[in-house]
């Protein structure tokens, strides 16, 4: 059964008209589709549209549906899918089923995504940063806030951490790279900004970003409802805040600790 | 129905398997090191697979039962003992009040399951037990056991079938397919990593030739491989993607990282290879210090290897729908 089975890390080469995507294993229980769209949003919101269209097969051996920046990984038990004959691999199968599926993806839809306002505190004690990044940026501290905060951003994925998004992308201008020396603790809301992507940390981690601000609000806590505050997919929109009203509204939610 | 934590031990905590469905949130999955252990422990007590078992790492704690239990250990042989009295793994064992289960010296493995019939009594925290100690939540208190903590069991539901059972659950330990279960000591089987082929001939060599030994950074999130470098044939852009238990990340030092249970999500390092689900088991018995090596297979060989020790699982399963 294993001539069956292409060789891991090979393209499956399969490509539709609209945007090409390919297929690949990634371990024993884990397919990548991969999107080939030219432009990094685009095959963002691709992935997305791949993802969405799979959830919706509820397929009884998919365990789990990840998008990412320019792929959507499927995690699977192969010992529930149907295979053709005893000889067919469980990848195999699958991949045939994701090819039948994965044509029938129309357009991206026009739809309005959720829109996730997130209040941030910039620079001083919560964005310590923000001062070199407009100096990187050459550009003036209110100059960097306005423009980071004036325009809705997509969460292209979420990964890393519970709840830690990925945004973008935010203007060209802000495009600092990421810091030399990563910080060994971020405080939970932080908000990190590089190469034109914003990420919020949700608990105190590591990490490397650009500290511009905070927000304080939760982006996770794990006996919420909802446990993240938002999701691939969503749009988010940064509202500049003062230091009062951060100290307000932590007080008035409990959250960022 | 309570047990009381009378030493801590080194690294005790409760898991099941996981939280596989919130992976999208970038929720890590959590759940057992040894999934083969954790089935077994709650077979040979009747239990189905979802139920939480302790997870005992190394030094094992000193736990008092305040009521009578029925319990069984599997996965590594911490030197169990009950009353001072040694207690062999993967038997079922009833236990008497006030009770006391210690470990002494160990003599294989790194982590023991311990089950406990009817299973500990946790109000789950998105759909599971499990333990995710650097998030703070699931298990008790979200954080390894301390002394002075009391547990709570669910209440024992006797079974007259329960003797014979727990027979039959322990003569199907040895019913892993051999392929399946491999000598402790083999090479890890690996199949080839979605980046592999960004990997220079020398390291994709050097993978399979030389040893690499676990560092001592590692734990339930990665193991820390040192060995030789495994350089790339040039600087390659990896974008963050979905991985899994087993994958074999390799950041710019060269030196492979095995991502565990306690596993980001996702991760942008190129990966070599990844460990084949039926050695994860294998490889969670390593400890620090340990040298391993690794070997290749290929995917159809790994996923025919899974779903034998699939069959196995659901044997196990059978037996314990049949004991309630």
């Amino acid at each position: 059964m294993s001539a069956a089975i292409p060789v891991n890390g090979e393209a499956e080469s399969i490509a539709s008209d609209a945007a090409a995507w390919t297929l690949h294993a990634s371990g024993e229980r884990l397919l990548i589709i991969e999107l080939h769209a030219g432009d990094r949003v685009a095959a963002n919101r691709r992935a997305r549209d791949f993802a969405a269209r799979i959830a919706a097969e509820n397929l009884s051996y998919v365990t789990g549906i990840v998008p990412a920046m320019t792929t959507v990984g499927i995690h699977y038990a192969p010992h529930l899918v149907r295979l053709d004959n005893t000889s067919q691999a469980p990848y195999d199968a699958l991949v045939e089923v994701l090819t039948g599926l994965l044509k029938t993806v129309g357009a991206t839809q026009d739809t309005a995504p959720r829109v996730v306002e997130i209040p941030v505190c910039y620079g001083g004690e919560h964005g310590p940063d923000l001062g070199e990044v407009a100096h990187a940026c050459g550009l003036s501290e209110h100059k960097v806030i306005e423009l980071h905060s004036g325009a809705l951003v997509d969460v292209m994925m979420l990964g890393f951490a519970p709840g830690h998004p990925y945004l973008g992308m935010l203007d060209a201008r802000l495009s600092p790279a990421r810091r030399a020396t990563p910080r060994t603790a971020v405080a939970p809301g932080s908000i990190g900004l590089a190469n034109r992507q914003s990420v919020i940390y949700p608990l105190t981690l590591p990490g490397g970003w650009n500290l511009i601000g905070r927000t304080p609000l939760a982006l996770f806590d794990p006996v919420r409802e909802a446990p993240c505050l938002v999701n691939a997919g969503d749009q988010v929109r940064f509202v500049p805040i003062t230091p009062e009203q951060f100290e307000t509204i932590r007080q008035n939610t409990g959250a960022a600790r | 129905m309570s047990l009381e934590v009378i030493k801590p031990g080194a690294l005790s905590t409760f898991q099941d398997l996981g939280r596989p469905a919130y992976r999208h949130l970038g929720i890590p999955v959590n759940g057992v090191m040894d999934e083969r252990a954790h089935r077994l422990a709650n077979a040979l007590v009747g239990n189905l697979p979802s139920n939480a078992t302790l997870e005992i790492t190394l030094m094992g704690p000193t736990l008092r039962f305040h009521e009578e239990a029925v319990i069984a250990i599997s996965g590594a042989d911490l030197g169990a003992l009950l009353n001072g009295e040694p207690l062999p793994i993967d038997h079922m064992v009833a236990v008497s009040r006030g009770s006391d289960l210690s470990f002494g010296k160990r003599s294989f493995g790194t982590r023991a399951y311990l089950a406990v019939r009817g299973g500990f009594s946790f109000e789950p925290v998105m759909g599971s037990a499990s333990t995710y100690t650097r998030g703070a939540y699931g298990g008790h208190a979200g954080r390894p056991l301390k002394k002075g903590d009391v547990l709570p069991l669910s209440p024992l539901t006797p079974s007259s079938k329960l003797a014979k059972l727990s027979q039959a659950a322990r003569s199907l330990s040895q019913a892993f397919d051999d392929q399946v279960a491999f000598p402790q000591d083999a090479p890890i089987r690996v199949v080839r990593g979605r980046e592999w082929s960004y990997f220079s001939s020398r390291a994709q060599q050097a993978l399979e030739a030389q040893p690499y030994r676990i560092s001592p950074q590692s734990d339930r999130m990665g193991y820390r491989l040192e060995g030789e470098k495994l350089e790339l044939t040039a600087p390659r852009e990896v974008i963050s993607e979905a991985v899994d238990f087993g994958s074999i990340q390799v950041p710019s030092d060269g030196q492979p990282i095995i991502l565990m249970a306690d596993r980001q999500t996702t991760g942008g390092y190129p990966k070599i290879g990844h460990v084949c689900a039926v050695d994860l088991p294998r490889l969670a018995q390593k400890m620090p210090g340990e040298t391993i090596r690794l070997t290749l297979v290929d995917l159809g060989t790994a996923q025919r290897l899974m779903l034998s020790q699939q069959r196995s699982f659901a044997a196990l399963e059978q037996l314990c729908v049949a004991s309630s």
